[in-house]
């Protein structure tokens, strides 16, 4: 059982885990490590993506761009506490040239409030490319394409 | 009658909370304001290049649909068939030479003009609609529709004054410091938030918080209380508004140590500070260009990213926002990208826009039992003549007066 394939997906699987344990355990700081220093992380409503239009909610193109992000949220921005958790399924793996891997998957993130309600926040699909190296798995690119367009009162955490 | 509700004083310093959640009040917004005299914007001309494209969007909760037409020219119409009533559109966005509707397939061309009727003249010895039916009398419910410098607006009304004028003398000159040239339409992103719409006017009217609530400013030593501004209303019924915050060179971290104001921070800088680059392309430096044109326009440029934001009132107590980026068509790949980057400063999760829908719900949420009670609009009211300063409510008191003469709230005989 243990074919080059189904190794394979366990460590995307692994990879995919650990990235939603560091946002949704509030260790933001170690969400940056996840990536290669020169990257692309974006958050992106389909309908723009389905037209061709490049503007998202959150565009990171390297990793300095994702700890500054990070720092203002910790510093800067103002916004109610909230909780997410993430919830990923269909992994799809599109190709595997080298040790460079592309694939995709979906994501449903809920969540949580101060007066205690849960809520479908965002679900898309992460179209993901990642590279092997010394230390592990690492993304080169990470892109939220999120079909629930309208985001409720203000994004301020990764997804 | 029982009137839905008074203002305490005439000057637009006391605005009674009940505004921001009477189900009420909401309703005679929409027939007095959105269904009143005023142009409401819909959306870029650059959204809808070709022939048979056409938009879903709203004129406050009325759907509506605008559409280029054949002929090239813009048209809207309210988005609800002649016959019984059903959304004819049902997609947000498209291209179309006739839009049916799916009920009983009356079809319309994209003016909104009924075109046909399927079994109109009957079949098989079944009637059909009556001799005296005219279909020219059943088109869609046609709006007055005209655009400026590629901003498209359309009215209900008759009698409301041409758009170049309802935009009026003193805001157009603004309105051309971004239109300035072809625009290429980037995308949108959409923000919904559970406020009252007239609390989100009342946020880009109000430069006084600019740098108090959102710190990544202050946190990253971007931006100044004490920078130039010019900020005044349109000289009309004082319902649109610019707050133009002016870049100067001079460092004014003092004034910020002496208040002990909780913003100031030297600590901070960023690792990639090229989202603040500001490369200079209008005659006036400014940092930020905040003006909004009633009821549901707000033109924005914060350092080199332009947005058009399209504010629609979603019952009294919920709103939605659509931020519709845009660049010039002339932009070299380097400014494309650096539009595209600074989209990370506005929009819902912006750096210097994200809390402004966190501070419209705490007054939502805060107000809700208090409808009575009002707020306190004073800063710079001794002063009506200040023009140049971001530490003033002037342009918020102008709002609520020309809003008390539109919705006809008398004020309260003391």
């Amino acid at each position: 059982m243990n074919t080059p394939e189904s190794q394979l997906r366990y460590e995307l699987q692994m990879l995919l885990d650990d990235y939603a344990a560091t946002i949704d355990e509030d260790r933001l700081e170690e969400w940056p490590d996840l990536f290669l220093e020169d990257c692309l992380y974006e958050i992106i409503p389909k309908e723009n993506e389905s037209a061709g239009l490049p503007i998202g909610i959150i565009r990171c193109d390297n990793r300095r761009m994702m700890r500054d992000r990070v720092i203002s949220l910790r510093n800067a921005n103002i916004y109610a506490p909230a909780i997410y958790r993430h919830f990923l399924s269909a992994l799809r793996i599109h190709s595997v040239e080298g040790d460079t891997v592309d694939f995709s998957c979906n994501y449903l993130v809920i969540n949580s409030n101060q007066m205690g309600q849960s809520l479908v926040y965002q679900t898309g699909r992460y179209q993901d490319r990642v590279v092997r190296t010394p230390e592990g798995w690492r993304f080169v690119q990470k892109r939220a394409v999120y079909d629930t367009s309208r985001v409720q009162t203000l994004l301020a955490i990764p997804v | 009658m029982n009137k839905p509700t008074t203002f305490p004083r005439n000057d637009g310093s006391r605005v009674p909370y009940k505004v921001f959640s009477s189900q009420k009040i909401y309703d005679l917004e929409q027939e007095r304001i959105y269904r009143g005299p005023t142009w409401n914007f819909l959306g870029l001309d650059a959204e809808i290049p070709n022939p048979g494209d056409f938009k879903s969007t709203f004129i406050g909760d009325t759907p509506v649909v605008m559409t280029r037409s054949e002929d090239g020219g813009l048209a809207a119409w309210v988005n609800r068939c002649a016959h019984r009533g059903a959304m004819v559109c049902r997609l947000a966005r498209g291209n179309a030479k006739s839009h049916d509707c799916v009920y009983h397939q009356w079809s319309y061309d994209t003016r909104g003009n009924l075109l046909g009727v399927p079994f109109r003249r009957g079949q098989k010895g079944a009637a059909g609609m009556p001799a005296d039916f005219k279909p020219a009398e059943h088109s869609l419910r046609q709006l007055r529709v005209d655009s400026y410098r590629g901003l498209v607006f359309a009215t209900f009304s008759d009698t409301v004054a041409d758009l170049p004028d309802y935009i009026g003398p003193v805001m157009r000159p603004f309105v051309d410091r971004v239109f300035n040239r072809p625009i290429e339409y980037l995308g949108c992103t959409r923000q919904f938030s559970n406020s009252n719409w007239k609390l989100y006017l009342e946020n880009v009217k109000d430069p006084y918080h600019a740098s108090l609530l959102h710190l990544f400013h202050t946190t990253f030593n971007i931006f100044r209380v004490g920078m130039k501004a010019h900020c005044t209303t349109d000289g009309q019924d004082g319902l649109h508004s610019i707050i133009l915050a002016i870049k100067e060179q001079a460092n004014t971290e003092d004034a910020y140590k002496e208040q002990n104001i909780r913003s100031f921070d030297e600590g901070f800088r960023l690792e990639d500070d090229s989202i603040l680059a500001l490369v200079p392309e209008f005659e006036v430096i400014a940092t930020n260009h905040i003006q909004p044109i009633f009821p549901q326009l707000v033109i924005q440029q914060i350092h080199n990213t332009l947005v058009a934001r399209q504010l629609l009132p979603k019952g009294p107590n919920n709103f939605e926002l659509i931020f519709h980026f845009f660049g010039y068509v002339d932009d070299s790949a380097e400014m494309r990208a650096l539009r595209i980057k600074q989209a990370n400063l506005v929009g819902p999760a912006g750096y210097i826009s994200m809390e402004d829908t966190e501070a419209t719900e705490l007054v939502q949420h805060g107000t809700v039992r208090d409808g009575d009670a009002y707020s306190v609009i004073e800063m710079a009211k001794s002063a009506p003549e200040q023009e140049d300063t971001l530490i003033t409510e002037k342009l918020i008191r102008s709002f609520w007066m020309g809003y008390q003469k539109l919705m006809g709230f008398e004020t309260e005989v003391a």
